[in-house]
């Protein structure tokens, strides 16, 4: 009695939920909609229309930004993928080694670090180094960035796997090695998936490590469209816009495929 | 010896590649900005005077650190452009946590109290805008509140104003997209903490004669404070370096310092005092950083 009580759906929670939501999504929507808009005021509506889309594929700079945009976005997470699961595995299995709290550390702070911060030390190094800047100072940078949030999302799922599976495996005959590839990693593949796509949309969206990082003649798809937006609306943006959401709407039905693989095998897999 | 410590020595060398890559690309990288910030300012290019030889041997390094300058620090302290940018962005971040907080915690509660079966659906919800480009998102918001955009359309259509109201470029504006931001990252420790709750506390405090207000107060809010801690530390400490949202959507005449450190590194080039306004960054954002490292810590480790 007193449970159904507490769980029951009150209007505070409907409404709370509501508004929550619409508050989230109802500028995407409308971002999108004007996508279509055939006039170049965004308060005057002139019909569906794809104009805005042709002006992008016409836009020979906006195209090699884009193209730059998604080299950098896949090279920098296919790295961090790599080495954030390295990391987590040492993490959560490893034994205590030296200098483990600065590891952790490390791999923690540039979750919430300022990226004005980021972006000028990692500058500053490149610089010290003498590297020429463009695609793979970007590409570093963005890996160092991400490598961590791809640290978070499988070590949390390495936490939830049960380890007597690994022993039972050793047990069996296996070598670490083995037992690793044979039993942790196809239960932690959802997540090592997932945490790639989040390093790829993340990369995808960052201006500000970029614009420290890069040189010129190599700017991102967000630095242009930062300095578009800076001089205002313009409808071609809103068409980029579109597609760059279109992309992530394919990158996260992708994820939650794999996270509902990963549930289907056992317990649920936080996408974050 | 035990399977697990066999599994657990080879596991330690999977930290080489990513320790060795974040000591050179997350740590040396601040001994150099603290260098630069030491360093004189110069019409050079790279524009700086270089502190350290250190090939040149001991002398080499006595003589630089006689040349180390803390004027750029000297700056900093007497100029007011620095000091109220550092307070403004305090203010700024504070303001916004506490709004993020008035709106996240009502959305927080309601997912947690959902039916199970819809709980994953609500937090793909919330997470799927944190996905989507948050560049996107600002200008989502700038379609909105620009001067003929659809907030004062639809408000001079329903008559509540006269004449379009100004939005863009104005405090508000800002708050709107940091808010807007950074919920996610409020709601998702928030809900995490609320789901986990055992419910039989709320039926136990009901029983012993608690009305629902009294209920929440003493029971749900001091057990969600984890999730309010970790919620309020994930958004206070970027929203204090915030670039991107105050310089499209605030005004100029009042500048955040991450938007200072900027005009300084690109438009002034001036790289040693862009250096000396990240230390100090850096440094107001120590304590809060530690206090983030230890819920996390605790958070993904006690497991």
């Amino acid at each position: 009695m007193a449970s159904r009580r507490i769980n029951r759906i009150t209007r505070f929670n409907v409404t709370a939920l509501a508004l929550g939501f619409a508050f989230l999504y109802l500028p995407i929507v409308i971002l999108v909609i004007y996508s279509f808009n055939d006039s170049r005021l965004v308060t005057v509506w002139g019909g569906w229309s794809l104009r805005w889309y042709r002006e992008f594929f016409n836009d020979r700079a906006m195209l090699d930004a884009a193209w730059m945009s998604l080299r950098v976005a896949a090279v920098s997470a296919t790295i961090a993928t790599i080495l954030g699961t390295l990391a987590a595995v040492a993490l959560t299995r490893g034994e205590r080694f030296g200098g483990r709290m600065l590891f952790s550390g490390m791999l923690y702070a540039p979750l919430v670090m300022p990226e004005v911060i980021s972006g000028l030390s990692l500058l500053l190094l490149f610089v010290a180094l003498d590297a020429g800047r463009g695609f793979w100072t970007v590409t570093i940078a963005h890996t160092t960035l991400t490598m961590c949030f791809v640290t978070v999302v499988v070590q949390s799922r390495l936490g939830q796997i049960d380890r007597s599976l690994e022993e039972a495996a050793m047990d069996l005959g296996c070598n670490p090695a083995q037992a690793f590839l044979s039993v942790t990693l196809p239960l932690i593949i959802p997540s090592i998936a997932a945490g790639w796509m989040l390093a790829f949309t993340l990369s995808l969206d960052d201006v500000v490590i970029a614009s420290f990082t890069t040189g010129p003649g190599s700017a991102t798809l967000p630095i242009r469209i930062y300095s578009e937006v800076r001089l205002g609306v313009k409808p071609e943006i809103n068409a980029i816009c579109t597609m760059v959401i279109a992309l992530i709407a394919i990158v996260i039905t992708a994820a939650s495929f794999a996270s509902r693989l990963s549930r289907v095998q056992g317990e649920s897999a936080a996408p974050l | 010896m035990s399977a697990r410590r066999i599994f657990a020595r080879p596991a330690r060398f999977a930290a080489i590649a990513p320790y060795l890559w974040m000591v050179l690309f997350f740590l040396v990288p601040f001994g150099f900005v603290l260098k630069i910030a030491l360093s004189q300012t110069a019409i050079a290019q790279p524009p700086y005077v270089p502190v350290f030889d250190f090939m040149g041997g001991r002398e080499a390094i006595t003589a630089a650190l006689e040349q180390l300058s803390f004027d750029n620090f000297k700056l900093l302290v007497s100029d007011d452009l620095y000091i109220l940018s550092y307070l403004r962005s305090l203010t700024v971040a504070l303001v916004s946590t506490a709004i993020l907080l008035l709106i996240g915690y009502p959305i927080a509660y309601g997912m947690a109290r959902l039916p199970q079966r819809w709980q994953p659906v609500a937090m793909m919800l919330v997470i799927v805008p944190f996905w989507t480009s948050f560049l996107i998102r600002i200008y989502a918001w700038i379609n909105i509140l620009q001067h003929d955009g659809l907030l004062n359309t639809v408000l001079l259509k329903l008559h509540l104003v006269s004449a379009p109201l100004v939005w863009l470029s104005t405090d508000s504006a800002m708050y709107i997209g940091i808010v807007y931001s950074y919920l996610p990252f409020m709601i998702l420790p928030l809900y995490a903490t609320l789901a986990k709750m055992d419910v039989s506390l709320l039926e136990a405090a009901a029983d012993l004669g608690a009305s629902p207000r009294q209920a929440f107060w003493q029971v749900t809010v001091p057990l969600s404070l984890p999730g309010v801690g970790a919620g309020a530390l994930l958004c206070f400490i970027p929203i204090v370096g915030e670039f991107v949202i105050p310089d499209l959507l605030a005004g100029s005449d009042a500048m955040m310092i991450g938007q200072t450190l900027w005009l300084e590194f690109f438009t002034n080039k001036d790289w040693p005092v862009a250096s000396a306004v990240a230390v100090v960054l850096l440094v107001l954002l120590v304590a809060p950083l530690l206090l983030y490292e230890r819920l996390q810590h605790r958070q993904l480790e006690a497991r």
